[in-house]
């Protein structure tokens, strides 16, 4: 075989980013279709209530105007996502503020403003509830009955389906229990939601737009126009960002447009600007995460119960699996001899909450690499010591019983992280000069893991397909429904391609994703592009040149010029070629959804971050000054582009920690600006050192494991941890701003500031307690 | 409708727009020139950044009465003084090379800015270019990649 170029490992020019940095990509809103109006959506003004009346003030002409109501829906009145709850639009009653009611369109996107604030909407209300304690209580059922109401799922994961036992907790050497919150977190995408659709009685509803799983939208279409799948038609236009934030809610965006198209007979486009896209659209979950953890007095854990709630806001949409892989994740990458999480989402009259990177992962993993720094302070143990007594490793087993093959090396990733971020001497240095400075400075860590792909048999529902064709001038062109958003899925899929076909990286080309052209290669979610589809790919690719071979059109040897033209006169002979390679699970991959154990995931990545920070005590300001971000990523396929992965994930997860907070009043998202919601700019972010540990995976394309999500686990812990090692004061919620430290700094001593000491603080260690 | 006399990328036009009409809208509707994007419509993302007699202004708050007889430069017209052959701007494909634009929606809105961050610094330190940047927000990279392409921008025009 011919020496291969080393084009998986090296970064090519990402390939659609010329006409990127031209400012010649066209996003959804850049484009415009002949003949094509604009959309408005009515919402509600409640949180909850009976609509009672809807009139239309007379000085607006009407008659220019679409006007839809759930009425004019041809099938079901429902976006389906996992369960049927969600309506498409209200008809007798809303359940959140910003739910929508009605839908305009217009020729004139100019008169659409005062259009919909003309439409007069009376309602009786309803009393709502917004926190998951109100939702508990269940004194006002919002959602499902009986066992149901108010939760839209719950989970009970218990290692080897056994119980805690009692003589643990009698004898156990200490009991460590803790709750931690975590607040709602914007995607905020730069490129707000946005789609253009069409509608034609013979061949059905064409959507094109900023999403991130063009396969999703078909589906909704289908259910609201009462169509088969090959009449509704989705593509996805270049897109500014998503994050999770574009996941499911283009299902809702694209119906609303295509509901008015088929009436206005115009293309429609509906792009929602900044205030209603934070106001009305999904967010990342808060979350509460109570631990109650028996460990060893020579700090090894015994046995653990933790108790994580989500909140999913109005109607269920991903919870469920946003649920359930804040659960998996929970016990984190340690050994727990015993471990018991319950697990349940609940409903309040927020507007849903959805996906966003991490997907519950984030929320649980926070919780507990806060509390294992509180289990240290409690065993009297340096927090790199308590975890190493308890890292998984290789041989292990996981708390759904998953026999970890793969080599893992915790100790080895911590060691190094401690040794680059030079973390023993700055904690001597913090605290010898702590004392006498107005800026307190701490250092701490979090160290975790996330697994990669569709949870359990998820992958295996799916049952994704690739397809390879070739272009009449003999190049080969990836046919996949996996988008790009930024985070690379076109460059490094074409690497893989190029690799496995032994091609120039520009000799790939890779098709829009138009669900009329390509095959469901399934949505691009959960760190499994890389991985799940990257594989693919290369078993297509792998087909496609057994094809050429096998027909005698090409020689094992051959040089992208043999190639081409071996292409062209295999198509000059029998016309086209595609080939194709579609999902096979590993066969020693087995999930049981009924016990909740199992293999959750086919590999996890796994990692230490290191933050340091700095606590001004005249403002109370907290900043992170330095962050090192140490991983263990299987192959690394494109150096630059997963180094940017990781920044902007570090970015993402220190806005979560520090700066960014939707407040809320009576169910209405009051901050939904960019001046007023705060995202880290160019002056709030450290240093991030970035480091891969590579040790290539047998799941993924060239021993790849998913990177996307991984990121944004880390750093709020390591942050919250660094921010009590400079302040000697345990923040438990996040996000953290400059009052809850004011608050804290200047609470008097005595009025409820707990001791860890184990002398004077007894054997429970409680924040119940306080 | 008022007659407004600009200069855009070097050429002159003129345009009949309502005079509060923000800048962006004009470019974007009247002279489709859709690189500048809205991203908050208030000022605060700087993804409508265009050059405005060599300022870097936020288009969304331009009414366009005030660009009357001004020279305003988008991203499109970044690359327009550039010799034959070359098809990207300096800045433009240290962008691309150094990894600084993933989603790509605020890269023209950055590109504009880094180049009007050269103009005042040649050799801008790591400080200067945050703070210069610090109005173009940008939720993909995490801002360290973009930091990297405006260093290896300053360090071409410096070889120059």
């Amino acid at each position: 075989m011919s020496s291969r170029p080393q084009i998986v490992g090296s970064s090519p020019i990402r390939k659609e980013g010329t006409a990127k940095v031209l400012g010649r990509a066209q996003y959804v809103d850049d484009i415009t279709l002949p003949d094509m109006w604009f959309g408005a959506t009515v919402r509600s003004t409640i949180p909850r209530g009976r609509i009672t009346s809807i009139s239309f003030d007379p000085a607006i002409p009407w008659h220019e105007f679409t006007i839809v109501s759930a009425a004019d829906i041809p099938g079901e009145n429902c976006i389906v996502h996992l369960t049927k709850d969600h309506p498409c639009l209200a008809v007798t009653h809303v359940n959140h503020a910003e739910e929508p009611i009605l839908l305009l369109a217009h020729p004139n996107r100019a008169v659409l403003p005062a259009a919909v604030a003309a439409v007069r909407i009376t309602y009786e209300e309803l009393p709502a509830i917004y926190t998951i304690e109100d939702s508990e209580k269940k004194e006002q059922v919002i959602w499902g009955e009986g066992e149901q109401a108010n939760t839209f799922k719950t989970y009970l994961m218990q290692k080897n389906q056994q119980p805690i036992p009692d003589e643990i907790w009698q004898t156990a050497d200490y009991i460590v229990e803790g709750e931690y919150r975590t607040g709602a977190q914007e995607q905020l995408y730069i490129e707000n939601n946005g789609v253009i659709a069409e509608y034609d009685a013979e061949t059905g509803v064409t959507v094109r737009g900023s999403m991130q799983c063009p396969f999703y939208v078909v589906h909704a279409l289908e259910l609201v126009f009462n169509l088969p799948a090959e009449k509704c038609r989705v593509i996805q236009t270049e897109t500014g960002g998503a994050f999770g934030g574009k996941e499911d809610f283009p299902s809702v965006i694209g119906s609303h447009a295509a509901l008015l198209a088929m009436k206005s007979g115009h293309p429609v486009k509906l792009c929602y600007d900044r205030a209603e896209d934070m106001a009305a659209t999904t967010k990342r979950h808060p979350s509460r995460t109570r631990h109650r953890t028996a460990v060893s007095k020579e700090g090894k854990l015994l046995a653990g119960e933790i108790d994580f709630t989500i909140d999913g806001g109005a109607y269920a949409t991903l919870s469920p699996v946003v649920l359930s892989r804040g659960t998996i994740h929970a016990p984190g990458p340690y050994h727990w001899p015993y471990v018991t999480v319950r697990a349940k989402a609940m409903a309040t009259n927020i507007p849903p909450h959805g996906a966003f990177r991490g997907f519950g992962a984030p929320q649980s993993i926070f919780a507990l690499e806060r509390h294992m720094d509180k289990i240290a302070k409690v065993v009297g143990l340096p927090p790199e010591e308590l975890r190493r007594r308890n890292f998984l490793g290789t041989g292990d087993h996981t708390a759904t019983g998953q026999l970890l093959k793969d080599p893992v090396d915790m100790q080895h990733l911590l060691t190094r992280a401690l040794e680059e971020s030079d973390y023993h001497a700055k904690r001597n240095q913090f605290d010898r000069e702590n004392p006498t400075s107005t800026i307190k400075r701490g250092i701490g860590f979090a160290t975790f893991f996330h697994g990669a792909g569709f949870t359990g048999s998820g992958e295996r529902r799916l049952n994704s397909l690739v397809e390879i064709e070739l272009t009449p001038e003999g190049q080969p062109r990836l046919l996949v429904s996996s988008t790009e958003f930024g985070q690379g899925t076109n460059t490094i899929l074409c690497q893989i391609a190029a690799q496995t076909l032994r091609l120039p990286y520009d000799h790939i080309l890779i098709a829009q994703p138009d669900t009329g052209h390509v095959p469901n290669s399934g949505p691009t979610v959960a760190s499994r592009t890389a991985m799940v589809v990257g594989k693919l790919v290369e078993r297509a690719a792998q087909s496609l040149c057994a094809t050429l071979v096998s027909r005698g059109h090409l020689n094992h040897n051959y040089s992208p010029k043999e190639f081409r033209r071996a292409a062209v006169n295999y198509l000059a002979e029998f016309g086209t070629l595609k080939a194709e390679a579609r999902y096979q699970s590993p066969g020693d991959i087995f999930w049981d959804d009924e016990t909740y154990s199992g293999e959750a995931y086919p590999a996890y990545a796994w990692a230490v971050y290191v933050a340091e920070v700095a606590v001004d005590t005249t403002t109370y300001s907290a900043s992170v000054t330095n962050f090192y971000a140490l991983q263990e990523v299987g192959k690394v396929l494109h150096p630059i582009l997963a180094a940017g992965q990781i920044e902007g994930g570090v970015a993402q997860g220190i806005g979560y920690a520090l700066y960014e907070k939707c407040l809320w009043r009576n169910g209405h998202l009051t901050n939904n600006q960019m001046t007023n919601y705060i995202m880290p700019t160019s002056a709030d972010v450290p240093s991030i050192h970035v480091t891969f540990e590579e040790i290539p995976s047998p799941h993924g394309a060239f021993g790849a494991k998913g990177i996307g999500e991984l990121p944004m686990d880390g750093p709020a812990p390591a942050i919250l941890n660094a921010i009590e090692h400079a302040t000697n004061i345990a923040f438990t919620e996040i996000p953290l701003l400059p009052e809850d430290i004011f608050e804290r700094m200047t609470k008097v001593p005595d009025s409820g500031t707990e001791s860890l000491d184990p002398a004077i603080a007894g054997p429970v260690f409680s924040e119940a307690t306080v | 409708m008022t007659a407004i006399h600009v200069t855009i990328n070097n050429q002159q036009r003129t345009v009949e727009a309502p005079p509060m009409k923000r800048l962006l809208d004009v470019l974007r509707e009247d002279l489709h020139l859709t690189g500048a994007k809205e991203g908050c419509g208030e000022g605060e993302c700087g993804s409508c950044s265009v050059l405005m007699n060599g300022e870097l202004v936020n288009s969304c708050l331009v009414p366009i009465l005030q660009a009357e007889g001004a020279q305003i430069t988008t991203i499109e017209g970044v690359n327009s003084q550039l010799v034959e052959g070359e098809k990207l701007h300096p800045i433009q494909r240290c962008f691309l090379e150094e990894g600084g634009a993933q989603c790509g929606i605020c890269t023209p809105g950055m590109i504009l800015a880094t180049y009007h961050l050269l103009e005042k610094y040649t050799q801008p330190t790591l400080l200067q270019i945050q703070e210069g940047l610090s109005g173009n927000l940008c939720r993909c990279t995490g801002y360290s990649r973009i930091f990297n392409a405006v260093q290896a921008a300053a360090l071409v025009r410096g070889n120059r």
